[in-house]
């Protein structure tokens, strides 16, 4: 179904992603010189598991042509911010850098794209926010990126990709969360591989479709890294929002893990309350793509699985294909849901919403 | 109906021991910790096992991850299935100690001379005035 | 819910009566030369000299430790040997205190799927599918045997199946769900054509190490509690590849039995397998039908570890998505999650239902 009314805020948005041509201008001559001499300017470092001519990944109506990185944000006001009549939109720019081995290639690249989505995304229209891309790679180079666009309040959150080079709750990842939390930024996970291993625990898939379907498998398992490991101990007012996980497997995962700790607790004794609790509390996931029932009784009873209303934030994925028109909600939500959903949630999940300059005339 | 069994004299009951015995038709665990005594129902209330068999030990907690700190020594029993921690105290599980727990019963060390004001069972164990008696109230 | 015993189901309506049937029950050697009757001297010396060579890091124990008593149930150590190795003992705890009229067999540690030398492996594999025979099944022939196969080299895999096939001692094919390739490959379509040949459901179990690929696309997992959650994104993943790569559109007739990765997972990846699939159905034209038909009709998952939702409500919910013709007692003996027949399930069944879960639905996937 549509949203009933103006003001939403979607927390998954893609904008397109930059040409290199565009993030030149952001780089020290010496990457400036580097990256033209070896012809990487007429690549573009696309993030394989967001490759935009797959169909999942643009929706056929939401394919315009877009030629030149000016006609990114237009694009984007008319195909999303306006006809869903959203508050804001948070923008996750996925960029392939973040794959690279070269760190400081890799480093330079990111740092640019940052740059980018400030000067051109966030400065273009007052309805946009953004996430601090880094890569999980150089835990030294997140943060530095975390504290130079930190003190920005239109930066609402860091973004990492659910599957790395080692789970994202093991401790050489903790800088991160350290600078996250201090600067008051919830971590987005978000769909992705950078294809350092397999991308299922029984090796390699064929197609795309599989690698997609694969990815709330890993969302599962990192959630479950984080909670062993104490991250929601250590770091006890860190938010982790999960984007684009599919959604539906939250409520098992929260009763197996309820049932594992009684057995298994002594070995991660920080672990001091039910992980329901825990998690529910600290988790939140971005609503697209929905991936429960067709029918919307049975969606309604899944609905019920879920122990509280304030784990799921409204989302589009613009613009990846996961539902048709304006229907951006899956049938058989409450009234009082979507209002958590598309507006209280998002809102009480990014403090920073409230912080920046608003956009003028909007509605909530 | 509860009723008062003596279980063993105190010699046949040495420190850091346990016994299974049968009480008022129901199978109780009794454990000597030390000078201390404590009965729970010999039956895991999650699946059925059998308590008796579980380890006795501290109980895990931890300041931060990473840290772990053993306290209180030998006051938790683990189910041998699957490894639900019980306080033999009180017989509540640490988990969720509101909603499960193992039904436990008062153990007392009585003389033989007390146990003659009775009601109790002391069959098969002969009682002697001057002796000390294990005796379970359940 | 609170799932203690006070809330089961009465005692009246305990299976016993109905001859239930155990879907994991795991047979130990008391040592490898328990073996060695089985194995010809080139391979007697090798054991010896060599022994298993897997993908692991440490040798002869699990890389990531169990709780208590390297994840037996306490109570299931006989006097001599590990959990597992005393047919005695498994009879009185578990087989005829629960009336099991049927048990299927799943012989772990043994490391023949995850064995690098894959001629070793062949050898090991008619060893312990002989093994499983004289020490279990004909002393009790309420036990039933699975073939054990190198599936890396499917051609032996595929001899050893064919070897087996008529023998009704054997009531299914064990696959490791950690393989080298995902397990919808062609690659491993031989033994798909075998089983269905034999008339015979293969069955996947959690193994360590496996095929080398850490144990989801995340990387290895730290501690316990997370490589035992690891069985049912694991097992999302090769019902995946099964699915997508058109195993079952190509062998209508397999079965597949997942064992111990619970089942509240399966109906989130079934509407998530459709749903992509209908968004991207041009990238996979030979999967022809919606991937939750191939699933309600080819597809087995086991009870254990019994999964314990918020409400009874939720878990019945649970199984009507999956169906009750899916869904398969097992308790996994000796093992510490071990799960008991009586009050495993805190739900109400009907007799029906009952019936289905600890004996119907077993003896159509099985050959039993
Ligand atoms: S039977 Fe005791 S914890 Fe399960």
């Amino acid at each position: 179904m549509q949203l009933p009314f103006a003001g939403a805020i979607d927390c998954d948005t893609h904008p397109a992603a930059p040409s290199i041509k565009s993030l030149l201008p952001y780089m020290t001559p010496y990457w400036r010189t580097q990256l033209v001499e070896r012809s990487l300017h007429t690549v573009n470092f696309t993030f394989t598991s967001a490759k935009p001519n797959v169909p999942l990944s643009r929706r056929a109506d939401w394919r315009a042509p877009l030629e030149e990185d000016a006609n990114i944000v237009p694009t984007l006001r008319q195909e999303l911010l306006d006809p869903f009549q959203l508050r804001f939109a948070i923008c996750n720019v996925l960029h392939g850098s973040i794959a690279l081995f070269h760190q400081d290639m890799a480093a330079a690249i990111i740092s640019a794209v940052n740059d980018w989505t400030r000067d051109h995304l966030l400065a273009s229209d007052p309805r946009l926010r953004a996430s601090i891309l880094v890569s999980p790679t150089d835990p030294a180079h997140a943060v530095s990126e975390i504290e130079r666009l930190g003190e920005d309040k239109r930066f609402v959150q860091i973004l990492l990709p659910v599957m790395g080079e080692l789970p994202l709750g093991r401790r050489i990842y903790w800088p991160i969360f350290e600078a996250a939390q201090r600067l008051q930024l919830p971590i987005c996970i978000h769909a992705g591989s950078l294809h350092r291993m397999a991308t299922t625990g029984g090796g390699w898939p064929s197609h795309f479709v599989e690698d997609y379907i694969a990815q709330s498998a890993a969302f599962e398992n990192v959630l479950v890294s984080l909670l062993a490991e104490g991250v929601f101990r250590k770091f006890d007012r860190l938010t982790f929002v999960l984007a684009e996980s599919g959604v539906s497997w939250y409520p098992a995962l929260l009763w197996r893990n309820d049932r594992m700790w009684r057995a298994t607790r002594r070995e991660v004794p920080w672990i001091e309350r039910v992980p329901h609790e825990i998690i529910n509390e600290r988790v939140r996931l971005t609503l697209q793509p929905f991936d429960g029932p067709e029918d919307a009784a049975a969606m309604k009873r899944l609905i019920d699985h879920f122990d509280s209303d304030r784990v799921i934030l409204f989302s589009t994925d613009y613009p990846h294909a996961h539902f048709d028109g304006l229907n951006a909600l899956p049938d058989g939500l409450s009234d009082a849901l979507i209002q958590r959903i598309a507006i209280d949630n998002p809102a009480e999940t990014y403090t920073r919403l409230a912080l920046a300059p608003q956009p003028a005339g909007a509605s909530a | 109906m509860t009723a008062s069994q003596v279980i063993s004299h105190i010699d046949d009951f040495p420190p850091n021991t346990r016994k299974v015995v049968e009480v008022n038709g129901r199978s109780v665990v009794v454990f000597r910790v030390e000078d201390e005594f404590y009965a729970l129902l010999n039956r895991c209330p999650h699946e059925g096992a059998e308590l008796c068999k579980g380890r006795l030990g501290g109980l895990v907690v931890s300041s931060e991850p990473g840290e772990y700190d053993m306290t209180q020594e030998n006051q938790f029993l683990r189910c041998p299935w699957h490894g639900w921690e019980f306080d033999i105290k009180t017989g509540q599980s640490y988990c969720d100690p509101r909603k499960t727990r193992t039904p436990r019963y008062d153990v007392a060390v009585k003389s033989g001379g007390a146990l003659q004001e009775g009601p109790y069972k002391a069959e098969p164990i002969k009682v002697s005035l001057d002796d000390l008696y294990v005796v379970v109230h359940c | 819910m609170t799932l203690t015993l006070d809330s089961a189901a009465p005692a009246a309506s305990t299976p016993a009566k109905l001859a239930t049937v155990d879907c994991d029950l795991h047979p130990t050697p008391r040592s490898p030369n328990d073996l060695l009757p089985f194995l010809s001297q080139r391979w007697q010396s090798h054991l010896r000299d060599y022994g298993s060579h897997i993908r692991q890091g440490i040798s002869g124990q699990e890389i990531h430790p169990r709780m208590d008593g390297r994840g037996m149930r306490l109570d299931a150590f006989p006097e001599t040997g590990p959990a597992g190795s005393d047919l005695g003992l498994m009879q009185r705890q578990h087989l005829d205190a629960n009336d099991i009229g049927a048990g299927t067999l799943i012989a772990l540690g043994t490391s023949v799927s995850d064995e690098r030398n894959l001629d070793y492996g062949a050898a090991l594999a008619r060893a312990v599918n002989q093994w499983q025979l004289a020490a279990w099944v004909e002393p009790d022939p309420r036990l039933h045997a699975g073939i054990i196969v190198t599936q890396e080299d499917p051609a032996a895999a595929v001899a050893e199946i064919d070897y087996w096939a008529a023998d009704p001692r054997f009531s299914h094919i064990m696959l490791s769900p950690k393989p080298i390739e995902p397990l919808g490959r062609r690659r491993y379509w031989p033994i798909y054509e075998a089983a269905c040949r034999a008339g015979l459901p293969v069955v996947f179990h959690p193994v360590i190490p496996g095929g080398g690929h850490p144990s989801s696309g995340i990387g290895w997992p730290t501690f316990y509690i997370q490589d035992h959650y690891t069985s049912g994104p694991l097992y999302q993943n090769i019902a995946m590849s099964m699915v997508f790569e058109g195993v079952f559109e190509k062998f209508p007739e397999l079965k597949v039995v997942f064992v111990e990765g619970g089942f509240t997972w399966v109906p989130h990846m079934t509407w998530r397998f459709d749903r992509q699939w209908e968004r991207m159905r041009s990238e996979v034209p030979h999967v022809k039908k919606k991937p939750s038909e191939y699933l309600r009709q080819n597809t087995w998952f086991t009870t254990q570890p019994m999964e314990e939702c918020r409400t009874p409500g939720q878990l019945r919910e649970i199984i009507e998505w999956i169906g009750f013709d899916r869904v398969l007692y097992s308790s996994d003996y000796p093992h510490w999650d071990y799960d008991d027949p009586k009050y495993a399930f805190k739900l109400r069944l009907s007799d029906e239902e009952r019936q289905m879960i600890f004996s119907g639905n077993a003896r159509r996937a099985y050959r039993l």
